[in-house]
């Protein structure tokens, strides 16, 4: 097994996955959506739809079959967090799923697990099959009168099919592309019918939510972001790991709970994300200051930020579904930039020109993919510009 | 005694496939998926099977397989090895790991050893960050590797061919 360092104090540890589960089932569909409406869940994956009004635009929705789609595509660079979540705890993740599966009325459950992954398979499918012997699963969840099963499917080796439209045309059998939205998943998703896709970790959180109530939940965070949040830390680091932290947590505390106090920036929300240097460590991570689906690497003072901008914007470059002509043709524009900054070739008004095409890109790109490539390179020309300037060739 | 042709083999064990996934399209990953790995490819000729048993145009079917980084339309080796290349692992030392797998194989990355056992390529993020360099042989995931230890990830692929070992066939 793959083990990570993971914080002491967590919360999923405490948790017995059933318990909440048989309050859902107990409950109306109505009120298991308030519960979760009323925690001020907000999902884990990145972008913090509320978790609550998502089930509810769902259950709302019209449709003979409806879908639960658990996203375990886990691509971001830099996190880790539902491979932990779903090595040691599956059965929170499925009761959180059967429990949205009661929400909104859906009998089947898919969980989208990335190829990179296919490891965890064996052990997922004992513990789906462990529920439905003991009948957790199946067309009477818990003897009730809920019918829900969960089917695994992988994929093969796309970041952008963790972008929830994409999810649903790979499902489809089709190529990764994204689809204009709305119409939302919610509505038309797998089929065309409504589909909640929530992330790993989302699940795991309204399990817990369901058995100890959305008052529980709200104990920490913000106004916007409340609860905890799993992070998934790594690079110049005495431990990296996956730590429980509240929303809310400033850089400089987290960077102190891993070990990394004297970094020089940090990257937070993996390539998609966006790069803190030491001026502003006391942001905040939650959704109204600085955003995260968990992933947070570290750079010590000895890091070259072009070599970290030309690394992420490569990936972006690779991993662009290619279908609008900013990503697919505007990043590669990017990384010629930041390889031209490195051989010290790129003039002052050439880089104001690029930096105005990486906000075209944000403005003109339809999935989240094109709309945050250029993030961290545009952080990185914002915070370290006298770094990144007048370099010689061949300098470093 | 009916002799079967690898073509004849490959279009029954398709159909089986089909069978046990359903012809529908949603099926199509899964069935490219199981192709790939029994056969470490998807031909053209499984390509042009697969499209006739759920009744699409071949074209459709490769448009998904050219999509898929894990889905393979040349031949690949028997054990595709694969380097994670993302920031994370780059800091934790990527590039030796990389550079003793092509010396020790004898071949770039992008390229297959002559015996079509190994392939060498570069993944992006495998899920590894804070355990790198990592990669992956296949399903299986290697982490915190160490440039020596290339060797003996190696090896130990090598045992399944055994001393009798016939190389995979073209189909
Ligand atoms: C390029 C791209 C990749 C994404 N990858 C993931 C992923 O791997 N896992 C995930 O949960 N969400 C991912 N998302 C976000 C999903 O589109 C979606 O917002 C999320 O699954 C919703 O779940 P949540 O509300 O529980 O966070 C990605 C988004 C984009 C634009
Ligand atoms: S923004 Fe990029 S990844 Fe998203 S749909 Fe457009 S080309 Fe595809």
């Amino acid at each position: 097994m793959i083990k990570s360092f993971v914080q002491k104090k967590l919360t999923f540890r405490e948790i017995d996955p059933e318990k909440g589960l048989r309050a859902a089932m107990d409950l109306s569909p109505e009120a298991v959506i308030d519960c979760i409406s009323d925690s001020g869940l907000k999902g884990r994956g990145g972008a913090g739809f509320p978790t609550g009004a998502k089930w509810k635009f769902c259950r709302a929705a019209k449709g003979e079959q409806k879908y639960v789609v658990c996203n375990a595509d886990e691509g971001e660079p830099g996190t880790f967090k539902d491979r932990v979540i779903l090595t040691r705890f599956p059965h929170l993740v499925f009761a959180g799923m059967t429990i949205a599966a009661r929400a909104v009325g859906a009998t089947r459950g898919i969980v989208y697990l990335r190829g990179e992954y296919t490891y965890l398979l064996g052990g997922l499918k004992k513990a789906l099959q462990e529920r439905r012997d003991d009948g957790r699963l199946g067309p009477a969840v818990l003897g009730g009168d809920q019918e829900f099963d969960i089917e695994i499917r992988m994929g093969s080796g796309a970041y952008v099919c963790g972008e929830e439209t994409a999810l649903i045309e790979s499902l489809e059998g089709h190529r990764g592309e994204s689809r204009n939205r709305p119409p939302f998943t919610a509505d038309t998703g797998m089929n065309a019918d409504p589909t909640v896709v929530n992330n790993v970790e989302t699940f795991a959180w309204a399990a817990c939510i369901l058995d100890k109530g959305p008052d529980w939940f709200r104990v920490v965070g913000t106004d916007h972001s409340v609860g905890f949040k799993l992070f998934s830390v790594s690079g110049d680091i005495d431990r990296p790991g996956v730590y429980e932290l509240p929303l809310g947590t400033t850089v400089q505390e987290l960077l102190e709970a891993v070990g990394g106090e004297n970094a020089k920036a940090v990257v937070i929300g993996g390539a998609a994300g966006r790069c803190v240097g030491q001026g502003e460590f006391d942001r905040k991570v939650c959704y109204e200051d600085v955003p995260t689906g968990g992933a947070v690497i570290v750079f010590g003072p000895g890091r070259d930020m072009l070599e970290v901008a030309e690394n992420f914007l490569e990936f972006m470059c690779e991993e662009s579904c290619g279908q609008c002509t900013p990503c697919r043709v505007g990043n590669p524009k990017l990384l010629e930039c930041v390889r031209m900054l490195k051989d010290g070739n790129c003039s002052a008004s050439y880089l104001r020109e690029i930096v105005a095409l990486g906000e075209s890109i944000h403005a003109a790109s339809k999935c989240g993919l094109g709309q945050s490539s250029g993030n961290v390179f545009l952080s990185i020309v914002e915070h370290f510009r006298e770094e990144i300037m007048g370099r010689a060739v061949g300098s470093v | 005694m009916v002799l079967l042709t690898e073509r004849d083999r490959l279009r029954q064990s398709l159909a089986e496939l089909a069978e046990r996934y359903g012809k529908q399209r949603s099926s199509l990953l899964p069935i490219l998926q199981e192709i790939q790995r029994q056969h470490y490819h998807i031909s053209d000729y499984a390509m042009q099977v697969v499209a006739d048993l759920l009744g699409i145009h071949p074209v459709e079917v490769f448009a998904v397989v050219s999509f898929y980084s894990f889905l393979d339309f040349k031949p690949k080796g028997r054990f595709i090895i694969r380097v994670c290349r993302t920031m994370c692992c780059h800091m934790q030392g990527k590039d030796r790991v990389a550079r003793q797998l092509e010396t020790d194989l004898g071949i770039g990355f992008g390229e297959t050893t002559p015996d079509g056992r190994f392939t060498l390529e570069w993944a992006n993020c495998i899920g590894m960050c804070d355990l790198g360099p990592a990669l992956l042989v296949n399903d299986r995931v290697y982490t915190q590797v160490t440039p020596n230890e290339v060797h003996h990830i190696i090896e130990e692929c090598r045992k399944v061919f055994g001393v009798h070992a016939t190389q995979g066939q073209e189909v």
